[in-house]
């Protein structure tokens, strides 16, 4: 049932080891097309490792990933990205920047053959994310808000499968950061696009999420515990959201608030250990394979 | 408190002290030459060592608007003229190459695993060292004091520019892969425009070096040019000729590192401020 071809996005078995140090440990998901997905955890649990192995940046030690049931490779125009930092060429206007991914899939001739039709498009883009009357200024002369939405707007001029996004917000203060959490809800609502939006707000994650992923290293097997073994992060939980956009004021609702606790006692605390047998993997797609020596042996716990 | 207006880590002069405090140095200096040579003068009129003011603008004027006897050059346009295309065109080649070796070598591993040994090794050679060697190998025509300034620059703007490329954020080249950029756009369109202002400063920076082989190279073996003119006339004592060329190669290297200011200022705007 969990085909790969299925699935827009599919990861299995994938392990990432630093030199002796284990930091992803079997990550197993599987996401459709036009999910928004946000991927939470503890500082260091290695989210970001997770989504620059899919954008191609780094590979995995082993396991598959697999997008539209290719493997991911190096990065190419399948995927798009926002970083947190460094997502815009300095050294180009807004307009400029967004217009790339234009220019640069098409040659020398035909990029100047069709430039006013890509500087249409481009400014299209800019007026979606709101900053057609910024088109002409450099990064540099943006505010943090303003450049993250330029990024957005040059990652996906180019239609890509899947958004990718690096702690996107992380940089901002506490309302532009609430403005763009809206703006991106708008967005997917009208494009219908599939995101991969990776925070260490929990909140944040909440909020936008139609599927909410939490990695952790704060887990249990069969291996034991202690530093002997090199245990590194996995889905503990898995959740299925309200997929439509809800208003900022959700965010003081009571179920809003306890799902946050129970994501915070599973995910965050270094002392509440669950057994990989136990995880919270309740949206229909979850998977979860396990190496033998991880699972539980009969069902001798107490 | 009172803000000290000139010691101290917290002074703060105005502007116009600022003004005076630059000049001071250069009038210092002026004062001290001409009282020296009014000295020597009194003493023997004939002295060659420290030249009247009146005496180089003579010889200034000499080597500027009278044609020389023997070639009918006017010397002073003719040595600066032949000195500016030795020294533009090592400079160029070596801007050009260092641009191209660097860039590549910070883009591409391969390349730079064979070329990065190699040039640290070649830019440890002292370039003076091998002039003779250029001279027996490409003759001691305008070949050899052009490779010689680009022998002497090409290595250090080549790691110079491999710096700045590897300074160029690894989510800036994969954010370009996702935006179809193939690996020649990566380099040329994305990376080059980015490092292009870093040249500039290596420039800036290389030219005192290259001034230092092109004068070196015209006092060895040449027939014109600035440096050898000084040398040649250094044989008559003719200070009253040397102390303006060497204002003159002075005001030409400052009038160039305020032309590539200039530049940078004019078209890269958001460089220094880009990051």
């Amino acid at each position: 049932m969990n085909s790969p071809v299925q699935h827009l996005l599919h990861v299995e078995d994938v392990h990432k080891q630093y030199g002796n140090k284990m930091v992803l440990d079997d990550v197993d998901l599987a996401v459709r097309q036009g999910e928004f997905c946000t991927v939470v955890g503890p500082s260091g649990c290695g989210k970001s490792t997770l989504l620059r192995m899919i954008l191609g940046m780094e590979r995995p030690t082993s396991g598959h990933l697999l997008i539209d049931g290719q493997p991911a490779g190096v990065p190419d125009a399948t995927r798009g990205i926002v970083f947190q930092r460094y997502s815009l060429f300095p050294h180009l206007t807004a307009l400029q920047n967004v217009m790339l991914g234009r220019e640069l899939s098409c040659g020398l001739w035909e990029r100047y053959r069709r430039r006013a039709e890509f500087r249409d498009e481009a400014m299209l883009f800019l007026e979606r994310v709101g900053l057609a009357h910024s088109a002409h200024r450099y990064p540099h002369e943006l505010s943090g808000g303003m450049q993250q939405r330029v990024a957005i707007a040059q990652a996906i001029i180019l239609k890509p499968r899947i958004l990718l996004m690096d702690e996107p917000f992380g940089a901002l203060d506490p309302q532009t950061r609430e403005e763009l959490q809206l703006f991106m809800l708008e967005l997917w609502e009208q494009s219908g696009m599939t995101v991969l939006f990776v925070t260490h707000d929990l909140t944040e994650a909440i909020y936008l999420g139609s599927r909410l992923f939490v990695l952790s290293q704060f887990y249990t097997d069969e291996r034991g515990n202690g530093a002997h073994v090199n245990r590194g992060a996995r889905i503990v939980a898995d959740y299925q959201l309200s997929p439509t956009p809800a208003a900022p004021s959700a965010k003081d609702s009571k179920a809003f608030v306890t799902l946050a606790e129970e994501i915070r006692h599973l995910g965050f605390d270094p002392a509440y250990l669950q057994h990989v047998s136990d995880f919270t993997l309740h949206h229909p797609d979850a998977f979860q394979t396990l190496a033998p020596e991880q699972m539980r042996r009969g069902s001798s716990e107490g | 408190m009172r803000v000290p207006l000139l010691f101290g880590l917290h002074a703060d002069p105005p502007p116009a002290v600022r003004w005076l405090l630059a000049l001071l140095p250069f009038v210092l200096m002026l004062a001290i030459y001409l009282v020296a040579s009014e000295i020597r003068h009194e003493a023997n009129p004939q002295d060659k060592l420290l030249p009247t003011i009146s005496q180089m603008v003579d010889a200034m004027q000499a080597a500027a608007f009278e044609p020389d006897r023997r070639s009918g050059n006017y010397l002073l346009w003719n040595d600066t003229l032949v000195s500016l295309q030795r020294l533009g065109l090592g400079v160029v080649i070596a801007a050009v190459g260092g641009l191209l070796l660097g860039l590549n070598m910070g883009l591409f591993p391969g390349l730079r695993g064979l070329a990065f040994s190699a040039l640290t090794f070649v830019s440890m050679v002292p370039p003076l060292a091998i002039l003779p060697i250029l001279f027996i190998a490409v003759g001691i025509d305008e070949a050899a004091k052009v490779t010689l300034i680009v022998l002497g620059l090409l290595p250090t703007i080549a790691r110079d520019m491999l710096m700045a490329t590897e300074k160029i954020p690894a989510e800036q080249i994969a954010k370009s892969l996702t935006l179809g950029a193939s690996q020649l756009a990566l380099a040329y369109r994305i990376v080059l425009p980015q490092i292009l202002p870093r040249l500039i400063e290596s420039v800036r920076l290389a030219l005192g070096a290259g001034w230092l082989f092109l004068i070196a190279a015209e006092a060895i073996a040449s027939t014109d040019g600035l440096g050898y003119r000084i040398f040649l006339v250094r044989r008559y004592l003719a200070m009253d000729l040397i102390i303006p060329y060497v204002l003159w190669i002075t005001l030409i290297g400052f009038l160039t590192d305020f032309a590539l200011r200039w530049v940078l200022r004019r078209f890269f705007p958001w460089y220094h401020t880009g990051k």
